[in-house]
């Protein structure tokens, strides 16, 4: 019998790929999967478009004057909490279903790019919400003071490694059907009582004390200090940071490939 | 059908030189209270293919598992490449295919986007296009995962276990949901990976594929090793032998058996249908023959069967089915 195969087709010839271009092609290939994604889209860019839209144009919960802008640093937050977070845990819950995290360990892809080409991916999404939400905001009247947009970055930075860890914590150890809603509700959470369309200090007492110290709450009113004011804002970096740190060393403890 | 030749071996396979690919020796590894693996022991020898044959539920995915480093054994060594899987994996990954059981991919991805991010991985990866082409999977390139049938998403699995040129390759139910056409590439596959030097370890529940493909066939179940061997060998063995030929019921066999040496034993297992077992050769034939001629009887489809691995598969393991 004649093999379809001629000699030597499959002779060995093992090796690695080049280490940039191995992150470079998980991270880009899991970008195009967000962006080409229908629900994702409707979670990282149609919510956000619409309340930005929203919150500015109708006078449904209070904020200050101008409206645009104090309203475009908390739907920034919310976009950086919606990728990061809640789209990447249900992303991560499904791919790890559908045994994907597996299918990647078995390539010479080193075991932290897993999650690290995810967080690139992550902040590539990010990148994109700003450039779409800013422009618009920017069409809406938005004129960020400009003394605040370094720490803005900063903080906008913290805010998607502390949101991202807590979606590979939570993304990352259980059932995908039980990561879909658990997303959802604490995003919904988040955003009506974690410090991110109402600001903390609308908020009861103790909740208000509770929403400073989530990365909600310390992102909103972060970039509101930065993007409004101009003014750095330490105390929310730190708890960014915090939450980064912690959310980050038990997702590695806990991340499970299957 | 050809790709580019190989230029250049910069890091290529180091200690081919030792003659066994993969070494297990007294594996255990459990679940809760479950022993899915009892002390299991094989060897692939370098550029051979193994079958781990067993009924579901025997433990051949937790020995690739351990085998691939994503299992770490209770007791028992290991060693892949002549290295620790569990210790070692950033050296293995390059040079050792993996098909997992159920394929592994991203649920939206399409098939030619995830066999380029795994060949990517790979320092001289086989051609992307070639590889979808060869798998029949060009005219699905475009579509996302989840979409694709069982069988396409087994057979991209599959080409992402050999698109990075790898020395060994473990392939977990290569063609479980496959049709017949696909299983028959498969085969071409493996047997190809064979005759161009890659050491392979395939598991199956299938006795006709581990006869086909293997040149070793260890039949596992509970998560020990019942039968290791070729399939030549577990499927002969003198005492093994059965000679079978049809003729009209009923007939008188006591003379046929006085005729027979003693360790042969004759049986009509079925009306018409005639068993003798034991020690078969041209002197026993002759005997069977002689007799049927006595009896005025023309020996129908008389035929030497070697038991079929099948028959040694069920024996071994019960016919029963189990849940």
């Amino acid at each position: 019998m004649t093999s379809r195969f001629a000699p030597g087709t499959f002779s060995p010839a093992p090796g690695r790929g080049r280490l940039p271009r191995m992150l470079l092609m998980q991270a880009r290939t899991e970008f195009t999967l967000t962006l080409r994604n229908g629900e994702q889209l409707l979670l990282t860019m149609l919510i956000p478009l619409g309340l930005l839209v929203g919150l500015t144009l109708l006078d449904v919960v209070p904020v200050g004057q101008p409206r645009i802008d104090h309203v475009t640093p908390r739907i920034l937050a919310l976009a950086v909490m919606s990728t990061a977070f809640t789209g990447q845990a249900i992303a991560l819950g499904f791919d790890r279903r559908y045994g994907v995290l597996k299918r990647l360990a078995a390539t010479a892809l080193p075991r932290w790019s897993l999650v690290a080409a995810r967080m690139l991916s992550v902040l590539g999404v990010v990148i994109v919400q700003l450039m779409v939400l800013g422009a618009v905001a920017a069409a809406l009247g938005w004129r960020p003071d400009p003394a605040g947009l370094a720490p803005a970055g900063l903080l906008l930075l913290a805010g998607t490694a502390a949101f991202g860890a807590l979606g590979v914590l939570l993304g990352g150890t259980l059932r995908a059907e039980v990561v879909l809603a658990l997303a959802n509700t604490v995003w919904l959470l988040l955003l009506v009582a974690g410090g991110i369309v109402l600001s903390v200090e609308t908020l009861p007492g103790p909740l208000a004390v509770l929403a400073a110290a989530l990365p909600s709450g310390a992102l909103a009113e972060g970039l509101t200090a930065a993007l409004v004011n101009g003014a750095g804002s330490w105390g929310a970096l730190a708890v960014l940071l915090a939450w980064a740190t912690a959310a980050g060393l038990l997702a590695a403890r806990t991340l499970r490939l299957s | 059908m050809t790709v580019p030749p190989v230029d250049g071996l910069v890091d290529g396979p180091s200690d081919a030189t030792a003659d066994t690919a993969v070494q297990v020796r007294g594996l255990i590894r459990s679940f809760g209270t479950t022993r899915a693996v009892d002390g299991l022991d094989l060897d692939v020898h370098c550029r051979e293919v193994l079958a781990l044959l067993g009924p579901n539920g025997a433990g051949k995915t937790t020995t690739v598992e351990v085998c691939e480093g994503f299992l770490r054994p209770d007791a028992g060594t290991v060693r892949v490449l002549g290295r620790d899987p569990a210790t070692e994996s950033r050296a293995l990954r390059p040079r050792v295919g993996v098909m997992p059981q159920g394929g592994g991919a991203y649920p939206g991805v399409r098939a030619a986007e995830m066999l380029g991010l795994v060949a990517a991985c790979a320092a001289r990866p086989l051609p992307v296009d070639w590889l979808l082409d060869v798998l029949g999977l060009t005219a699905v390139s475009r579509v996302p995962y989840k979409r694709l049938s069982g069988g396409q998403q087994q057979r991209l699995a599959l080409a992402c276990a050999l698109v990075g040129r790898p020395e060994l390759v473990f392939l977990d139910e290569p063609t479980a949901g496959m049709d017949p056409q696909a299983r028959r590439l498969v085969w071409d596959l493996v047997r190809a990976l064979r005759a161009d030097g890659v050491s392979v370890l395939f598991t199956t529940h299938l006795m006709d594929e581990a006869e086909a493909l293997a040149d070793q066939v260890v039949i596992i179940d509970r998560g020990r090793v019942l039968a290791a061997g070729s399939p030549a060998e577990l499927t002969t063995g003198g005492a093994e032998q059965q000679l079978r030929f049809g003729a009209r019921p009923g007939l008188d066999l006591s003379r046929l058996v006085a005729a027979l040496p003693e360790n042969c034993l004759v049986s009509e297992p079925q009306p018409g249908s005639y068993l003798v077992e034991g020690g078969v050769d041209p002197q026993l034939v002759a005997t069977v023959t002689a007799w049927c001629a006595q009896q005025g009887v023309l020996a129908e489809d008389l035929r030497i069967a070697r038991r079929s691995l099948e028959d040694v598969f069920l024996d071994l393991t019960g016919r029963e089915l189990r849940s």
